[in-house]
Protein backbone atom coordinates (compact mmCIF):
# COMPACT_ATOMS: atom_id res chain seq x y z
CA UNK A 1 0.00 0.00 0.00
CA UNK A 2 1.58 3.26 -1.09
CA UNK A 3 1.18 6.87 -0.06
CA UNK A 4 -1.76 7.41 -2.39
CA UNK A 5 -3.78 4.75 -0.60
CA UNK A 6 -3.05 6.58 2.63
CA UNK A 7 -4.26 9.80 1.06
CA UNK A 8 -7.59 8.15 0.38
CA UNK A 9 -7.84 6.96 3.98
CA UNK A 10 -7.37 10.47 5.29
CA UNK A 11 -9.93 11.80 2.86
CA UNK A 12 -12.44 9.18 3.89
CA UNK A 13 -12.10 9.76 7.58
CA UNK A 14 -12.06 13.46 8.20
CA UNK A 15 -11.91 15.70 5.22
CA UNK A 16 -14.89 17.14 3.44
CA UNK A 17 -12.62 18.07 0.55
CA UNK A 18 -9.62 16.01 -0.59
CA UNK A 19 -8.00 19.15 -1.95
CA UNK A 20 -7.59 20.66 1.51
CA UNK A 21 -3.89 20.44 2.37
CA UNK A 22 -2.85 18.80 5.61
CA UNK A 23 -0.70 21.84 6.29
CA UNK A 24 -0.57 25.14 4.47
CA UNK A 25 1.70 28.06 5.27
CA UNK A 26 1.14 31.35 3.48
CA UNK A 27 3.71 34.16 3.69
CA UNK A 28 4.71 33.35 7.25
CA UNK A 29 7.33 35.60 8.81
CA UNK A 30 8.55 35.80 12.39
CA UNK A 31 11.16 37.83 14.15
CA UNK A 32 12.69 37.88 17.61
CA UNK A 33 13.02 41.58 18.16
CA UNK A 34 15.16 42.78 15.27
CA UNK A 35 16.38 39.32 14.32
CA UNK A 36 14.36 37.84 11.48
CA UNK A 37 13.90 34.11 12.19
CA UNK A 38 11.50 33.33 9.33
CA UNK A 39 11.03 35.37 6.19
CA UNK A 40 7.97 34.95 4.00
CA UNK A 41 7.67 31.15 4.17
CA UNK A 42 4.99 29.52 2.03
CA UNK A 43 4.47 25.83 1.34
CA UNK A 44 1.83 23.17 1.69
CA UNK A 45 1.77 19.45 2.41
CA UNK A 46 -0.85 17.21 0.85
CA UNK A 47 -2.69 14.69 3.02
CA UNK A 48 -0.81 11.41 3.38
CA UNK A 49 2.57 12.86 2.41
CA UNK A 50 5.87 12.48 4.21
CA UNK A 51 7.56 15.88 4.07
CA UNK A 52 11.08 16.50 5.26
CA UNK A 53 11.92 19.96 6.54
CA UNK A 54 15.65 20.33 6.03
CA UNK A 55 17.74 23.07 7.51
CA UNK A 56 20.96 23.62 9.37
CA UNK A 57 20.91 24.40 13.09
CA UNK A 58 19.47 27.88 13.52
CA UNK A 59 17.71 27.82 10.15
CA UNK A 60 14.32 28.46 11.75
CA UNK A 61 12.89 24.93 12.00
CA UNK A 62 11.98 25.10 15.68
CA UNK A 63 10.43 28.55 15.27
CA UNK A 64 8.35 27.16 12.42
CA UNK A 65 7.23 24.26 14.61
CA UNK A 66 6.35 26.62 17.44
CA UNK A 67 4.17 28.61 15.06
CA UNK A 68 2.46 25.54 13.62
CA UNK A 69 1.76 24.17 17.10
CA UNK A 70 0.44 27.56 18.27
CA UNK A 71 3.07 28.01 20.97
CA UNK A 72 3.85 31.24 19.12
CA UNK A 73 1.21 33.41 17.50
CA UNK A 74 1.46 33.95 13.76
CA UNK A 75 2.00 37.68 13.51
CA UNK A 76 2.57 37.72 9.76
CA UNK A 77 1.01 35.25 7.35
CA UNK A 78 -1.38 32.35 7.86
CA UNK A 79 -1.10 28.72 8.89
CA UNK A 80 -3.88 26.24 8.21
CA UNK A 81 -4.07 22.65 9.46
CA UNK A 82 -6.60 20.76 7.36
CA UNK A 83 -8.23 24.09 6.56
CA UNK A 84 -8.32 25.32 10.16
CA UNK A 85 -6.52 28.58 10.84
CA UNK A 86 -4.14 27.91 13.74
CA UNK A 87 -4.85 31.29 15.34
CA UNK A 88 -8.59 31.55 14.75
CA UNK A 89 -9.54 27.88 15.17
CA UNK A 90 -6.61 26.68 17.23
CA UNK A 91 -8.61 23.99 19.05
CA UNK A 92 -9.76 22.37 15.81
CA UNK A 93 -6.27 22.60 14.34
CA UNK A 94 -4.50 21.25 17.44
CA UNK A 95 -6.82 18.24 17.64
CA UNK A 96 -5.52 17.17 14.25
CA UNK A 97 -1.88 17.64 15.24
CA UNK A 98 0.41 15.16 16.94
CA UNK A 99 3.65 16.77 18.04
CA UNK A 100 7.03 15.40 19.05
CA UNK A 101 9.18 18.24 20.30
CA UNK A 102 12.91 18.48 19.91
CA UNK A 103 13.39 18.61 23.69
CA UNK A 104 12.33 15.59 25.74
CA UNK A 105 8.95 16.42 27.25
CA UNK A 106 8.05 13.33 29.28
CA UNK A 107 7.74 13.94 33.00
CA UNK A 108 10.60 11.80 34.24
CA UNK A 109 9.16 11.43 37.76
CA UNK A 110 5.96 9.85 36.45
CA UNK A 111 5.54 6.39 34.95
CA UNK A 112 5.10 5.86 31.22
CA UNK A 113 1.43 5.07 31.78
CA UNK A 114 0.89 8.19 33.89
CA UNK A 115 2.54 10.33 31.22
CA UNK A 116 0.38 8.85 28.48
CA UNK A 117 -2.82 9.05 30.54
CA UNK A 118 -2.12 12.71 31.23
CA UNK A 119 -1.76 13.40 27.52
CA UNK A 120 -4.97 11.51 26.78
CA UNK A 121 -6.85 13.62 29.31
CA UNK A 122 -5.46 16.79 27.71
CA UNK A 123 -7.32 15.63 24.60
CA UNK A 124 -10.51 14.79 26.46
CA UNK A 125 -10.08 11.01 26.11
CA UNK A 126 -11.69 9.12 28.99
CA UNK A 127 -9.65 6.67 31.04
CA UNK A 128 -11.20 3.49 29.63
CA UNK A 129 -10.62 4.51 26.02
CA UNK A 130 -7.20 5.91 26.91
CA UNK A 131 -6.13 2.64 28.54
CA UNK A 132 -7.13 0.66 25.46
CA UNK A 133 -5.21 2.97 23.17
CA UNK A 134 -2.17 3.07 25.46
CA UNK A 135 -2.13 -0.72 25.70
CA UNK A 136 -2.42 -1.19 21.92
CA UNK A 137 0.17 1.41 21.04
CA UNK A 138 2.68 0.28 23.64
CA UNK A 139 2.21 -3.30 22.51
CA UNK A 140 2.85 -2.26 18.93
CA UNK A 141 6.28 -0.92 19.91
CA UNK A 142 7.02 -3.93 22.11
CA UNK A 143 7.18 -1.83 25.24
CA UNK A 144 4.11 -3.01 27.16
CA UNK A 145 6.36 -4.33 29.90
CA UNK A 146 7.76 -0.85 30.55
CA UNK A 147 4.35 0.76 30.99
CA UNK A 148 4.53 1.14 34.74
CA UNK A 149 8.19 2.06 34.98
CA UNK A 150 9.24 5.62 35.60
CA UNK A 151 10.12 7.50 32.43
CA UNK A 152 13.47 8.25 34.05
CA UNK A 153 14.45 4.58 33.72
CA UNK A 154 14.07 4.54 29.91
CA UNK A 155 16.87 5.03 27.40
CA UNK A 156 16.91 8.04 25.06
CA UNK A 157 15.56 5.97 22.16
CA UNK A 158 12.79 4.48 24.30
CA UNK A 159 11.77 7.92 25.57
CA UNK A 160 11.51 9.07 21.96
CA UNK A 161 9.35 6.09 21.02
CA UNK A 162 7.05 6.74 23.97
CA UNK A 163 6.82 10.38 22.90
CA UNK A 164 5.79 9.23 19.43
CA UNK A 165 3.16 6.96 20.98
CA UNK A 166 1.98 9.92 23.00
CA UNK A 167 1.72 12.05 19.87
CA UNK A 168 -0.41 9.33 18.24
CA UNK A 169 -2.68 8.72 21.21
CA UNK A 170 -5.37 11.17 20.13
CA UNK A 171 -5.22 9.85 16.54
CA UNK A 172 -3.97 12.94 14.76
CA UNK A 173 -4.04 13.41 11.00
CA UNK A 174 -0.79 15.36 10.85
CA UNK A 175 2.32 14.43 12.81
CA UNK A 176 5.05 17.00 13.46
CA UNK A 177 8.43 15.72 14.53
CA UNK A 178 11.17 18.20 15.37
CA UNK A 179 14.62 16.60 15.15
CA UNK A 180 13.12 13.41 16.56
CA UNK A 181 16.25 11.32 16.03
CA UNK A 182 18.84 13.73 17.35
CA UNK A 183 21.12 12.14 19.90
CA UNK A 184 20.02 8.59 19.10
CA UNK A 185 22.16 5.72 17.82
CA UNK A 186 21.90 4.55 14.22
CA UNK A 187 19.65 1.60 15.04
CA UNK A 188 17.16 3.70 17.02
CA UNK A 189 17.15 6.34 14.29
CA UNK A 190 16.41 3.78 11.59
CA UNK A 191 13.68 2.13 13.67
CA UNK A 192 11.88 5.37 14.45
CA UNK A 193 12.14 6.71 10.91
CA UNK A 194 10.96 3.38 9.47
CA UNK A 195 7.95 3.27 11.73
CA UNK A 196 6.91 6.80 10.92
CA UNK A 197 7.14 6.00 7.21
CA UNK A 198 5.05 2.90 7.77
CA UNK A 199 2.48 5.05 9.50
CA UNK A 200 2.20 7.26 6.43
CA UNK A 201 1.73 4.24 4.18
CA UNK A 202 -0.68 2.28 6.33
CA UNK A 203 -2.74 4.97 8.01
CA UNK A 204 -2.39 7.86 5.63
CA UNK A 205 -1.15 10.22 8.30
CA UNK A 206 0.70 13.25 7.00
CA UNK A 207 4.12 13.89 8.48
CA UNK A 208 6.36 16.93 8.71
CA UNK A 209 9.77 15.64 9.74
CA UNK A 210 12.29 18.34 10.62
CA UNK A 211 15.93 17.33 10.51
CA UNK A 212 19.38 18.42 9.50
CA UNK A 213 20.41 14.86 8.69
CA UNK A 214 20.36 14.33 4.93
CA UNK A 215 20.40 10.54 5.14
CA UNK A 216 16.86 10.62 6.50
CA UNK A 217 15.52 11.85 3.14
CA UNK A 218 13.86 9.32 0.84
CA UNK A 219 13.49 9.74 -2.93
CA UNK A 220 9.67 9.81 -2.69
CA UNK A 221 9.57 12.51 -0.02
CA UNK A 222 8.55 16.10 -0.34
CA UNK A 223 11.63 18.09 0.59
CA UNK A 224 11.41 21.60 2.03
CA UNK A 225 14.71 23.37 2.61
CA UNK A 226 15.00 26.50 4.70
CA UNK A 227 18.17 28.45 5.21
CA UNK A 228 18.57 31.45 7.48
CA UNK A 229 14.81 31.75 7.78
CA UNK A 230 14.15 31.69 4.04
CA UNK A 231 12.55 28.95 1.96
CA UNK A 232 15.18 27.94 -0.60
CA UNK A 233 13.61 24.78 -2.05
CA UNK A 234 10.33 22.90 -2.03
CA UNK A 235 9.45 19.87 -4.13
CA UNK A 236 10.10 16.19 -4.55
CA UNK A 237 13.61 15.00 -3.83
CA UNK A 238 14.18 14.63 -7.56
CA UNK A 239 13.01 18.18 -8.30
CA UNK A 240 15.08 19.72 -5.52
CA UNK A 241 18.23 17.92 -6.72
CA UNK A 242 17.54 18.90 -10.32
CA UNK A 243 16.77 22.55 -9.57
CA UNK A 244 19.93 22.89 -7.51
CA UNK A 245 21.96 21.52 -10.42
CA UNK A 246 23.27 18.75 -8.24
CA UNK A 247 23.61 14.99 -8.52
CA UNK A 248 22.49 14.02 -5.03
CA UNK A 249 20.27 15.48 -2.32
CA UNK A 250 23.37 15.80 -0.17
CA UNK A 251 25.04 17.98 -2.78
CA UNK A 252 21.84 19.93 -3.39
CA UNK A 253 21.47 20.66 0.34
CA UNK A 254 25.08 21.79 0.53
CA UNK A 255 24.60 24.17 -2.36
CA UNK A 256 21.29 25.52 -1.11
CA UNK A 257 22.64 26.20 2.36
CA UNK A 258 25.98 27.57 1.20
CA UNK A 259 28.10 24.81 2.68
CA UNK A 260 29.99 24.25 -0.58
CA UNK A 261 30.79 27.90 -1.11
CA UNK A 262 32.14 28.06 2.41
CA UNK A 263 34.38 25.09 1.70
CA UNK A 264 35.59 26.65 -1.54
CA UNK A 265 36.23 29.86 0.29
CA UNK A 266 38.25 27.89 2.80
CA UNK A 267 40.36 26.39 0.06
CA UNK A 268 40.95 29.71 -1.54
CA UNK B 1 9.37 -1.27 16.85
CA UNK B 2 6.77 -2.84 14.62
CA UNK B 3 3.63 -1.34 13.21
CA UNK B 4 3.36 1.65 15.48
CA UNK B 5 -0.29 2.46 14.99
CA UNK B 6 -1.35 -1.09 15.79
CA UNK B 7 -5.06 -1.69 16.09
CA UNK B 8 -5.99 1.89 16.73
CA UNK B 9 -9.23 2.80 15.07
CA UNK B 10 -9.31 5.81 12.82
CA UNK B 11 -11.65 8.62 13.85
CA UNK B 12 -14.45 9.45 11.51
CA UNK B 13 -14.59 13.12 12.37
CA UNK B 14 -13.88 15.76 14.98
CA UNK B 15 -16.78 17.03 17.01
CA UNK B 16 -16.57 19.83 19.54
CA UNK B 17 -15.59 19.03 23.11
CA UNK B 18 -18.51 18.49 25.46
CA UNK B 19 -18.73 18.96 29.22
CA UNK B 20 -17.49 15.40 29.82
CA UNK B 21 -14.30 16.03 27.86
CA UNK B 22 -13.67 19.21 29.86
CA UNK B 23 -14.11 17.24 33.08
CA UNK B 24 -11.76 14.52 31.81
CA UNK B 25 -9.15 17.16 31.08
CA UNK B 26 -9.57 18.80 34.49
CA UNK B 27 -9.35 15.41 36.21
CA UNK B 28 -6.17 14.57 34.29
CA UNK B 29 -4.50 17.83 35.35
CA UNK B 30 -5.60 17.32 38.98
CA UNK B 31 -4.22 13.77 39.03
CA UNK B 32 -0.96 14.83 37.46
CA UNK B 33 -0.40 17.62 40.00
CA UNK B 34 -1.31 15.24 42.82
CA UNK B 35 1.12 12.59 41.56
CA UNK B 36 3.91 15.12 41.20
CA UNK B 37 3.26 16.24 44.74
CA UNK B 38 3.31 12.68 46.05
CA UNK B 39 6.59 12.04 44.26
CA UNK B 40 8.14 15.08 45.89
CA UNK B 41 7.97 14.09 49.56
CA UNK B 42 10.55 16.70 50.46
CA UNK B 43 8.15 19.34 49.19
CA UNK B 44 5.39 18.04 51.42
CA UNK B 45 7.62 17.86 54.47
CA UNK B 46 9.13 21.32 53.96
CA UNK B 47 5.68 22.80 53.40
CA UNK B 48 4.74 21.52 56.86
CA UNK B 49 7.99 22.20 58.67
CA UNK B 50 7.99 25.91 57.79
CA UNK B 51 4.70 26.88 59.49
CA UNK B 52 5.26 24.42 62.33
CA UNK B 53 8.57 26.07 63.16
CA UNK B 54 6.76 29.39 63.33
CA UNK B 55 4.09 27.88 65.55
CA UNK B 56 6.34 25.87 67.88
CA UNK B 57 9.24 28.27 68.21
CA UNK B 58 8.38 31.78 67.06
CA UNK B 59 4.86 31.89 68.50
CA UNK B 60 5.94 30.25 71.77
CA UNK B 61 8.72 32.77 72.16
CA UNK B 62 6.60 35.77 71.34
CA UNK B 63 3.62 34.71 73.40
CA UNK B 64 4.76 36.77 76.36
CA UNK B 65 5.92 39.73 74.27
CA UNK B 66 2.96 40.19 72.01
CA UNK B 67 -0.35 40.41 73.81
CA UNK B 68 -3.43 40.23 71.64
CA UNK B 69 -6.41 42.18 72.88
CA UNK B 70 -10.00 41.31 72.08
CA UNK B 71 -10.43 42.08 68.41
CA UNK B 72 -12.90 40.60 65.96
CA UNK B 73 -13.48 37.76 65.30
CA UNK B 74 -12.21 36.80 68.77
CA UNK B 75 -14.63 37.26 71.69
CA UNK B 76 -12.04 36.79 74.38
CA UNK B 77 -8.30 37.06 74.82
CA UNK B 78 -6.51 34.48 72.71
CA UNK B 79 -3.07 33.00 72.85
CA UNK B 80 -0.61 34.28 70.29
CA UNK B 81 -0.48 30.78 68.78
CA UNK B 82 -4.20 30.99 68.09
CA UNK B 83 -3.83 34.44 66.54
CA UNK B 84 -0.95 33.42 64.29
CA UNK B 85 -2.53 30.18 63.00
CA UNK B 86 -4.66 31.76 60.21
CA UNK B 87 -1.57 33.69 59.16
CA UNK B 88 0.40 30.45 58.99
CA UNK B 89 -2.38 28.91 56.89
CA UNK B 90 -1.96 31.92 54.61
CA UNK B 91 1.78 31.34 54.65
CA UNK B 92 1.28 27.78 53.37
CA UNK B 93 -0.99 29.04 50.60
CA UNK B 94 1.46 31.81 49.72
CA UNK B 95 4.48 29.50 49.53
CA UNK B 96 2.45 26.89 47.69
CA UNK B 97 1.29 29.45 45.13
CA UNK B 98 4.88 30.52 44.58
CA UNK B 99 5.97 26.87 44.46
CA UNK B 100 3.48 26.36 41.64
CA UNK B 101 5.01 29.35 39.92
CA UNK B 102 8.45 27.77 40.32
CA UNK B 103 7.09 24.49 39.00
CA UNK B 104 5.67 26.24 35.92
CA UNK B 105 8.99 27.93 35.18
CA UNK B 106 10.72 24.56 35.63
CA UNK B 107 8.19 22.87 33.34
CA UNK B 108 8.71 25.59 30.78
CA UNK B 109 12.47 25.17 30.88
CA UNK B 110 12.21 21.37 30.71
CA UNK B 111 9.62 21.47 27.93
CA UNK B 112 6.80 19.79 29.92
CA UNK B 113 4.75 22.97 29.74
CA UNK B 114 4.49 22.57 25.97
CA UNK B 115 2.49 19.38 26.29
CA UNK B 116 -0.10 21.36 28.25
CA UNK B 117 -0.11 24.38 25.96
CA UNK B 118 -0.60 22.37 22.75
CA UNK B 119 -3.75 20.77 24.12
CA UNK B 120 -6.77 21.66 21.96
CA UNK B 121 -8.72 22.88 24.99
CA UNK B 122 -8.91 26.67 25.44
CA UNK B 123 -5.84 28.01 27.14
CA UNK B 124 -7.85 29.81 29.83
CA UNK B 125 -9.40 26.48 30.78
CA UNK B 126 -6.01 24.75 30.94
CA UNK B 127 -4.54 27.48 33.13
CA UNK B 128 -7.51 27.57 35.48
CA UNK B 129 -7.41 23.76 35.73
CA UNK B 130 -3.74 23.93 36.63
CA UNK B 131 -4.53 26.62 39.15
CA UNK B 132 -7.29 24.50 40.72
CA UNK B 133 -4.93 21.55 40.94
CA UNK B 134 -2.33 23.67 42.72
CA UNK B 135 -4.94 25.03 45.16
CA UNK B 136 -6.19 21.52 45.92
CA UNK B 137 -2.67 20.44 46.81
CA UNK B 138 -2.08 23.50 49.01
CA UNK B 139 -5.37 22.99 50.89
CA UNK B 140 -4.26 19.44 51.74
CA UNK B 141 -1.08 20.96 53.19
CA UNK B 142 -3.09 23.45 55.26
CA UNK B 143 -5.25 20.72 56.78
CA UNK B 144 -2.18 18.60 57.55
CA UNK B 145 -0.77 21.64 59.39
CA UNK B 146 -4.04 22.26 61.26
CA UNK B 147 -4.13 18.60 62.26
CA UNK B 148 -0.68 18.83 63.87
CA UNK B 149 -1.52 22.23 65.42
CA UNK B 150 -4.59 20.67 67.03
CA UNK B 151 -2.33 18.33 69.00
CA UNK B 152 -0.26 21.37 70.00
CA UNK B 153 -3.38 22.77 71.59
CA UNK B 154 -4.26 25.26 68.89
CA UNK B 155 -7.90 24.51 68.30
CA UNK B 156 -10.58 26.35 66.36
CA UNK B 157 -14.31 25.68 66.87
CA UNK B 158 -14.98 22.25 65.27
CA UNK B 159 -17.28 23.72 62.61
CA UNK B 160 -14.56 26.25 61.78
CA UNK B 161 -12.44 23.57 60.15
CA UNK B 162 -15.17 23.04 57.59
CA UNK B 163 -16.29 26.65 57.31
CA UNK B 164 -12.79 27.84 56.54
CA UNK B 165 -12.54 25.60 53.47
CA UNK B 166 -14.17 28.11 51.05
CA UNK B 167 -11.96 30.87 52.46
CA UNK B 168 -8.85 28.73 51.99
CA UNK B 169 -9.97 27.99 48.45
CA UNK B 170 -10.48 31.66 47.59
CA UNK B 171 -7.22 32.74 49.21
CA UNK B 172 -5.42 29.86 47.48
CA UNK B 173 -6.86 30.88 44.12
CA UNK B 174 -5.68 34.46 44.58
CA UNK B 175 -2.16 33.49 45.61
CA UNK B 176 -1.92 30.69 43.03
CA UNK B 177 -3.03 33.07 40.28
CA UNK B 178 -0.40 35.55 41.45
CA UNK B 179 2.19 32.79 41.22
CA UNK B 180 1.01 31.91 37.73
CA UNK B 181 1.24 35.52 36.64
CA UNK B 182 4.73 35.81 38.12
CA UNK B 183 5.82 32.59 36.38
CA UNK B 184 5.11 34.27 33.05
CA UNK B 185 7.50 37.08 33.96
CA UNK B 186 10.40 34.92 35.13
CA UNK B 187 12.80 34.09 32.34
CA UNK B 188 14.96 31.54 34.12
CA UNK B 189 14.69 29.31 37.15
CA UNK B 190 17.62 31.08 38.78
CA UNK B 191 15.61 34.30 38.93
CA UNK B 192 13.19 32.68 41.35
CA UNK B 193 15.23 33.83 44.35
CA UNK B 194 14.01 37.32 43.48
CA UNK B 195 10.45 36.17 44.06
CA UNK B 196 11.39 35.13 47.58
CA UNK B 197 12.93 38.49 48.37
CA UNK B 198 10.57 40.79 46.54
CA UNK B 199 7.22 39.02 46.78
CA UNK B 200 6.93 36.33 49.46
CA UNK B 201 8.72 38.03 52.36
CA UNK B 202 7.26 41.55 51.88
CA UNK B 203 3.77 40.11 51.39
CA UNK B 204 4.05 37.97 54.48
CA UNK B 205 5.63 40.45 56.88
CA UNK B 206 3.64 43.50 55.74
CA UNK B 207 0.32 41.91 56.61
CA UNK B 208 -1.84 40.98 59.57
CA UNK B 209 -0.43 37.43 59.58
CA UNK B 210 1.94 37.96 62.52
CA UNK B 211 0.48 40.92 64.40
CA UNK B 212 -2.87 42.69 64.54
CA UNK B 213 -3.09 45.78 62.37
CA UNK B 214 -3.88 48.05 65.32
CA UNK B 215 -0.47 47.21 66.76
CA UNK B 216 1.17 47.91 63.41
CA UNK B 217 -0.64 51.25 63.27
CA UNK B 218 0.70 52.18 66.68
CA UNK B 219 4.23 51.30 65.65
CA UNK B 220 4.29 52.73 62.14
CA UNK B 221 1.40 54.47 60.34
CA UNK B 222 3.22 54.03 57.03
CA UNK B 223 3.59 50.28 57.49
CA UNK B 224 -0.05 50.16 58.49
CA UNK B 225 -1.03 51.75 55.15
CA UNK B 226 1.21 49.30 53.30
CA UNK B 227 -0.47 46.41 55.13
CA UNK B 228 -3.85 47.75 54.05
CA UNK B 229 -2.70 47.76 50.43
CA UNK B 230 -1.39 44.20 50.65
CA UNK B 231 -3.90 41.63 49.29
CA UNK B 232 -2.33 38.97 51.52
CA UNK B 233 -3.69 40.84 54.59
CA UNK B 234 -7.20 40.28 53.27
CA UNK B 235 -6.54 36.63 52.49
CA UNK B 236 -5.43 36.08 56.10
CA UNK B 237 -8.40 37.96 57.54
CA UNK B 238 -10.81 36.04 55.33
CA UNK B 239 -9.42 32.77 56.70
CA UNK B 240 -9.31 34.09 60.31
CA UNK B 241 -12.98 35.10 60.31
CA UNK B 242 -14.03 31.91 58.52
CA UNK B 243 -12.60 29.83 61.39
CA UNK B 244 -15.32 31.41 63.57
CA UNK B 245 -18.08 31.07 61.00
CA UNK B 246 -17.97 34.72 59.97
CA UNK B 247 -17.42 36.47 56.67
CA UNK B 248 -15.27 39.56 56.61
CA UNK B 249 -16.90 41.18 53.62
CA UNK B 250 -14.16 43.63 52.77
CA UNK B 251 -11.64 40.77 52.72
CA UNK B 252 -14.01 38.69 50.62
CA UNK B 253 -14.42 41.44 48.02
CA UNK B 254 -10.71 42.27 47.89
CA UNK B 255 -9.67 38.60 47.58
CA UNK B 256 -12.25 37.95 44.84
CA UNK B 257 -11.19 41.12 43.01
CA UNK B 258 -7.47 40.33 43.12
CA UNK B 259 -8.14 36.72 42.11
CA UNK B 260 -9.92 37.98 39.01
CA UNK B 261 -7.15 40.45 38.21
CA UNK B 262 -4.34 37.90 38.64
CA UNK B 263 -6.13 35.17 36.68
CA UNK B 264 -6.88 37.58 33.83
CA UNK B 265 -3.27 38.74 33.87
CA UNK B 266 -1.98 35.15 33.77
CA UNK B 267 -4.32 34.20 30.90
CA UNK B 268 -3.18 37.22 28.91
CA UNK B 269 0.46 36.50 29.75
CA UNK B 270 0.14 32.91 28.48
CA UNK B 271 -1.78 33.91 25.35
CA UNK B 272 0.60 33.33 22.43
CA UNK B 273 -0.61 36.41 20.56
CA UNK B 274 -0.29 38.83 23.47
CA UNK B 275 1.60 37.09 26.21
CA UNK B 276 4.91 37.57 27.90
CA UNK B 277 5.85 33.90 28.07
CA UNK B 278 6.87 33.45 24.47
CA UNK B 279 8.75 36.72 24.42
CA UNK B 280 10.82 35.42 27.32
CA UNK B 281 11.90 32.45 25.20
CA UNK B 282 13.24 34.51 22.35
CA UNK B 283 16.89 33.70 22.76
CA UNK B 284 16.64 29.95 22.82
CA UNK B 285 14.88 29.14 19.60
CA UNK B 286 15.99 28.77 16.05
Amino acid sequence: MGPNAGLKTVHDRSLPDANVPALELTSVSYSYGRRQALDNISFSIAPGRFAVLLGLNGAGKTTLFSLISHLFATRNGHIHVFGNDIDRKSGEALRRLGIVFQARTLDLDLSVHQNLSYHASLHGIGSREANTRIHDLMQSIDMSDRLHEKARSLSGGQIRRVEIVRALLHQPSLLLLDEATVGLDIKSRATILGDIRKLVEQKGISVLWATHLIDEVNHADQVIVINQGKLVANGTTHDVVKDAGADTINEAFSRLTGIISLNVGGHL
Amino acid sequence: MTEISGNISIPTGYSRFGLMQYLVCLKGILIREGLRYLHQRERFISSLVRPLLWLFIFAAGFRQVLGVSIIPPYQTYVLYEVYITPGLCGMILLFSGMQSSLSMVYDREMGNMRTLLVSPFPRWFLLISKLLAGVAVSIVQVYAFLFIAWFWGVKAPPAGYLLTLPALFLAGMMLGALGMLLSSMIKQLENFAGIMNFVIFPMYFASSALYPLWRVQEASPLLYKICLLNPFTYAVELVRFAFYGKIEWMSFIVVCGFTLVFITGAIIAYDPSRGLVIKKQEGGNN
